[in-house]
C-alpha cells in the first residue's frame, strides 16, 4: 500500500473517476435539454400544435434559451422560508437524480462504478428523492407547497413498496444485485417475456416515483399551483426541472436494463451486432422516454384515492403473488440461476 | 455558534494546534482507517447535533446524517448490504416518518425542554447500559485471539462471493428462529400502527364503483309530469339536489 | 471491494458542486430587486394569514409506518433472491412462512379499511 506514493495510488483513481463522471453528467445534461424539446414538439403534435419553432432550426435551441432565461431570473426567497433549507432542497434532488447514473452500465464493462449491489443502490437513491420534496415543502412555508410536499411524500412511498418487489422479482431470476450481471442474465431471453405483467407495474410505479401525468397530484397546477415548488424561481427552480427530467431518462434506461436486456441487440445476428451496446440501450431509453410523453399526452389525472388504491391494493398484492410465484416457479423447475461468479 | 465562542475562551488555538499536527496524524493511518475516524468522527459530531440542536427539524437532520455516516462505516467494514438497508430502511422510510411528526406536529420546545429533567434517570439508566455493553464488546473483542480489523473484515472469507450472498446463506435456514421472529414482529407493529392510527369518522363518502356502473336509468330517472310554473312536490321538498355519491 | 465506491464518492461531489454552482451563478448574474409582496409566500389573492406548517390527516402518518414496514419486508427480501439457489425448498419455505405472517398483517389492514383513503 506504502510502495507508490500516496498521491499516485489513491490520486489518480479520483482523477480518472472525476473525468468519467463528467463523461456521463454532460450528455446526460445535454440529453435533458433534448428531452425538454422532444416532449414539447412531441405534446404538440398530439394536440395539433406546431411547437417551439422559432428559436433555431426547428426550434432545436429552445431548451438553451430556457436555460439562459432561467440563468438571468432573480432568484426569490420567501420571507417566512429556512434559507438554509430552501436552498439545500434543489440542490440535493438535483444530486440524488445524477449519482444514480453511477451504476448504469452503458455496454459490457462499460460502467463508472462496478459495485456488487448496484440494484440495492439504485433502490437506496429512489427512496431518499423522497427529502428534497419535503426539505423544499417544509422550507418554503407556504401552504400549496406543504400540501404538495405531503401529498407527494405519501405517493412516492406507496409506490416504492411494488417496486421493491417487482426488483426483488427480477432479482430472483439473476441472482446477482449488480446491474451488468443482469443484463447479461438477459442474453437469451429478455425479461420482458416472462416478466411482462412486473413491466407494467414497474413502469407504472416510475410515473408514480416521478410524479408524472396521471400521477402529478403533487404538482396538480389547477390546485396546488405546482406544489412544492411553488415558491421556487430562477436556477433554483431550473434544478427541480432539470432533476426532474434527468430522472426520468434514469427511470427509463432502468427499465431497459431491467427489462429489455440493457446494451444487448435484440438478436444476436449480423446486422443487429454492429450498432454498438450503447446506442442500442440508447434506443431502448428512448422508447420509454417516448411512453412517459405520450401518457402525458393522453391520460387524465388520477385522484388521491384512486392513486393509493392502485399502489396498496392492486400492484402490492399482486407484486407479492408474482414474486411467490416466479420463486415456486423456479426452485420446482430447477431453474436457479447458477452462484455469482466474483 | 456564538454561544460556543461565548461559553468558552476562543478555542481557535486548540483548533490551528490540530491542523498543525493534522497531516503528521494522517500520515501513521492507512487509508481506510483514515476515512473510519473520519466518519467515526462525523457520526459522533452529528449525534451531539441530533441532541442539542434547538430545532426539532435540524435534530432529524443531524440523525439522517448520522445514519448515513454509519451507512458508510458499514461500507468500510464490508457490510455492503447493512450499508444500503441502513440507507433505505432508516433514511428512507424512518427518517421521512421522524420527518413527518416533527415538521408537521410543531411539537412545542418549551415541553419538551421541561422533560429533561423529569426523565433523566431513566435516560441515565439506558445510557448506561448501553455504555455496559458497549464497554463488555470492548473487553471481549480485545480478549479474543484475532481481533478482526476492518481490512479483515470485509475480505474474510465468511464474505464471499459477496455480502448479500453471505448473509443470505445463513439466515433464512440457520436462522430460522430469529428471522420467523422478525416477522412476527412486523405483523405486530403493523396491527399495533392500525389500531393505534384508526379512528373512524363520521360523514365520510367512498365511491364504491360497482354500484355506481350496476346503476341503471330506470332507477334514478323518472319523468314527471309539470304544469307551467308548478312545483313538483317531492323535487322542492329536497331542492337544491345534493350531489351523488361518489361523484365527487 | 472499497475501490468500487470510489467514483460514486467523486460523483457526488461533482454533482454537488454542479449544483451549488449553477445556484451561485444565479445568484451572481441575476438582478436581486426584492419587496415585500414578491417575497410573501404564494396565496390565492389575500395575504398569508397564519402559519403554512399546520396539523394533518394522521393517514399519511399511517401511510408511513406501514411503508417502513414492508420496506422491512423488501429489505428481507434481497439477501433471499440471490442466495435461493443455495438455500433452495428450506430458504423458499422459510420465506413463505414469512410472507404468510405478513400476509396476515396486509389482510388485517386491507379489512380494517387502512387502505381507504377518503
Amino acid at each position: 500500500m506504502f510502495d507508490t506514493p500516496f498521491w499516485i495510488s489513491y490520486g489518480l483513481p479520483v482523477v480518472h473517476s472525476g473525468l468519467w463522471s463528467l463523461v456521463i453528467i454532460l450528455p446526460l445534461l445535454v440529453a435533458v435539454a433534448l428531452l425538454t424539446y422532444v416532449e414539447r414538439k412531441v405534446l404538440s403534435a398530439v394536440h395539433l400544435r406546431r411547437g417551439p419553432n422559432v428559436v433555431g432550426p426547428f426550434g432545436l435551441f429552445q431548451p438553451l434559451a430556457d436555460g439562459l432565461k432561467m440563468l438571468t431570473k432573480e432568484t426569490i426567497i420567501p420571507t417566512n422560508a429556512n434559507r438554509l433549507l430552501f436552498l439545500f432542497a434543489p440542490i440535493l434532488t438535483f444530486v440524488l437524480s445524477l449519482i444514480a447514473w453511477a451504476v448504469i452500465p452503458f455496454d459490457q464493462g462499460v460502467v463508472l462504478a462496478d459495485i456488487n449491489v448496484g440494484l440495492l443502490y439504485f433502490f437506496a437513491i429512489s427512496s431518499l428523492s423522497v427529502y428534497g420534496i419535503i426539505i423544499a415543502g417544509w422550507a418554503s412555508n407556504s401552504k400549496y407547497a406543504f400540501l404538495g410536499a405531503l401529498r407527494s411524500a405519501a405517493q412516492m412511498v406507496s409506490y416504492e413498496v411494488s417496486i421493491g418487489f417487482v426488483l426483488v422479482s427480477v432479482l430472483l431470476s439473476v441472482g446477482s444485485l449488480n446491474l451488468s450481471d443482469i443484463v447479461m442474465a438477459q442474453k437469451n431471453l429478455w425479461f420482458v417475456v416472462p416478466h411482462f405483467p412486473l413491466l407494467i407495474i414497474f413502469f407504472v410505479s416510475m410515473l408514480a416515483e416521478t410524479k408524472r401525468t396521471p400521477f402529478d397530484l403533487p404538482e396538480g397546477e389547477s390546485e396546488l399551483v405546482a406544489g412544492y415548488f411553488v415558491e421556487y424561481s430562477a436556477l433554483t427552480f431550473g434544478l427541480f426541472f432539470l432533476a426532474e427530467y434527468a430522472n426520468l431518462i434514469l427511470m427509463s434506461a432502468l427499465t431497459a436494463i431491467l427489462f429489455l436486456g440493457g446494451w444487448l441487440p435484440p438478436l444476436n445476428i449480423e446486422p443487429f451486432t454492429w450498432v454498438p451496446g450503447p446506442i442500442w440501450l440508447a434506443l431502448k431509453t428512448s422508447l420509454f422516454l417516448l411512453l412517459f410523453i405520450l401518457v402525458r399526452a393522453a391520460v387524465p389525472r388520477y385522484r388521491y384515492d384512486q392513486l393509493m388504491r392502485l399502489g396498496w391494493k392492486v400492484f402490492l398484492p399482486f407484486s407479492l403473488i408474482w414474486l411467490v410465484g416466479t420463486a415456486i416457479v423456479l426452485v420446482v423447475m430447477g431453474w436457479l440461476p447458477a452462484l455469482p461468479a466474483s | 455558534m456564538g454561544e460556543f465562542a461565548k461559553r468558552h475562551q476562543s478555542p481557535w488555538p486548540i483548533i490551528v494546534c490540530f491542523a498543525l499536527n493534522f497531516s503528521k496524524v494522517v500520515a501513521l493511518l492507512s487509508p481506510i482507517d483514515f476515512l473510519f475516524y473520519l466518519f467515526a468522527g462525523f457520526t459522533l459530531a452529528a449525534g451531539v447535533g441530533v441532541i442539542t440542536a434547538r430545532n426539532p427539524v435540524y435534530s432529524v437532520f443531524f440523525l439522517i446524517a448520522a445514519f448515513l455516516n454509519a451507512a458508510a462505516l458499514f461500507l468500510l467494514a464490508g457490510a455492503e448490504f447493512l450499508a444500503f438497508i441502513l440507507i433505505i430502511v432508516y433514511l428512507g422510510a424512518v427518517a421521512v416518518l421522524f420527518l413527518f411528526v416533527v415538521m408537521m406536529l410543531d411539537i412545542n420546545l418549551a415541553t419538551v425542554r421541561a422533560g429533561f429533567v423529569r426523565y433523566l434517570p431513566i435516560a441515565a439508566v439506558v445510557g448506561g447500559i448501553f455504555a455496559a455493553q458497549l464497554i463488555i464488546m470492548l473487553l471481549i473483542w480485545q480478549q479474543s485471539e484475532t481481533p478482526p480489523t476492518l481490512n479483515a473484515l470485509g475480505n474474510s472469507p465468511m464474505n464471499q462471493p459477496n455480502n448479500v450472498y453471505a448473509l443470505g446463506r445463513v439466515l433464512y435456514t440457520d436462522y430460522f428462529v430469529a428471522f420467523q421472529t422478525a416477522g412476527i414482529i412486523l405483523l405486530i407493529a403493523m396491527i399495533g400502527a392500525i389500531v393505534l392510527t384508526l379512528r373512524p369518522r363520521a360523514g365520510i363518502k367512498t365511491q364504491v364503483i360497482s354500484q355506481q356502473v350496476s346503476r341503471k336509468s330506470s332507477q334514478s330517472v323518472r319523468l314527471v309530469d309539470l304544469k307551467l310554473g308548478q312545483t313538483h312536490p317531492t323535487t322542492a321538498a329536497t331542492a337544491p339536489t345534493e350531489p351523488q355519491e361518489g361523484s365527487a | 471491494m472499497l475501490a468500487t465506491y470510489l467514483p460514486i464518492l467523486v460523483f457526488i461531489l461533482l454533482a454537488t458542486g454542479l449544483a451549488g454552482g449553477i445556484i451561485v451563478a444565479s445568484l451572481l448574474v441575476a438582478p436581486r430587486a426584492p419587496d415585500k409582496e414578491k417575497l410573501s409566500p404564494y396565496e390565492c389573492g389575500f395575504e398569508p394569514f397564519d402559519d403554512a406548517r399546520r396539523k394533518f390527516d394522521i393517514r399519511f402518518y399511517l401511510v408511513a409506518i406501514l411503508f417502513i414496514i414492508f420496506d422491512l419486508e423488501v429489505a428481507f427480501l434481497f439477501p433471499w433472491a440471490v442466495s435461493l439457489n443455495t438455500t433452495g425448498v428450506a430458504g423458499l419455505l422459510s420465506m413463505l412462512m414469512f410472507l404468510g405472517v405478513l400476509t396476515i398483517g396486509f389482510v388485517y389492514e386491507w379489512k380494517k379499511g387502512a387502505l381507504e383513503w377518503h
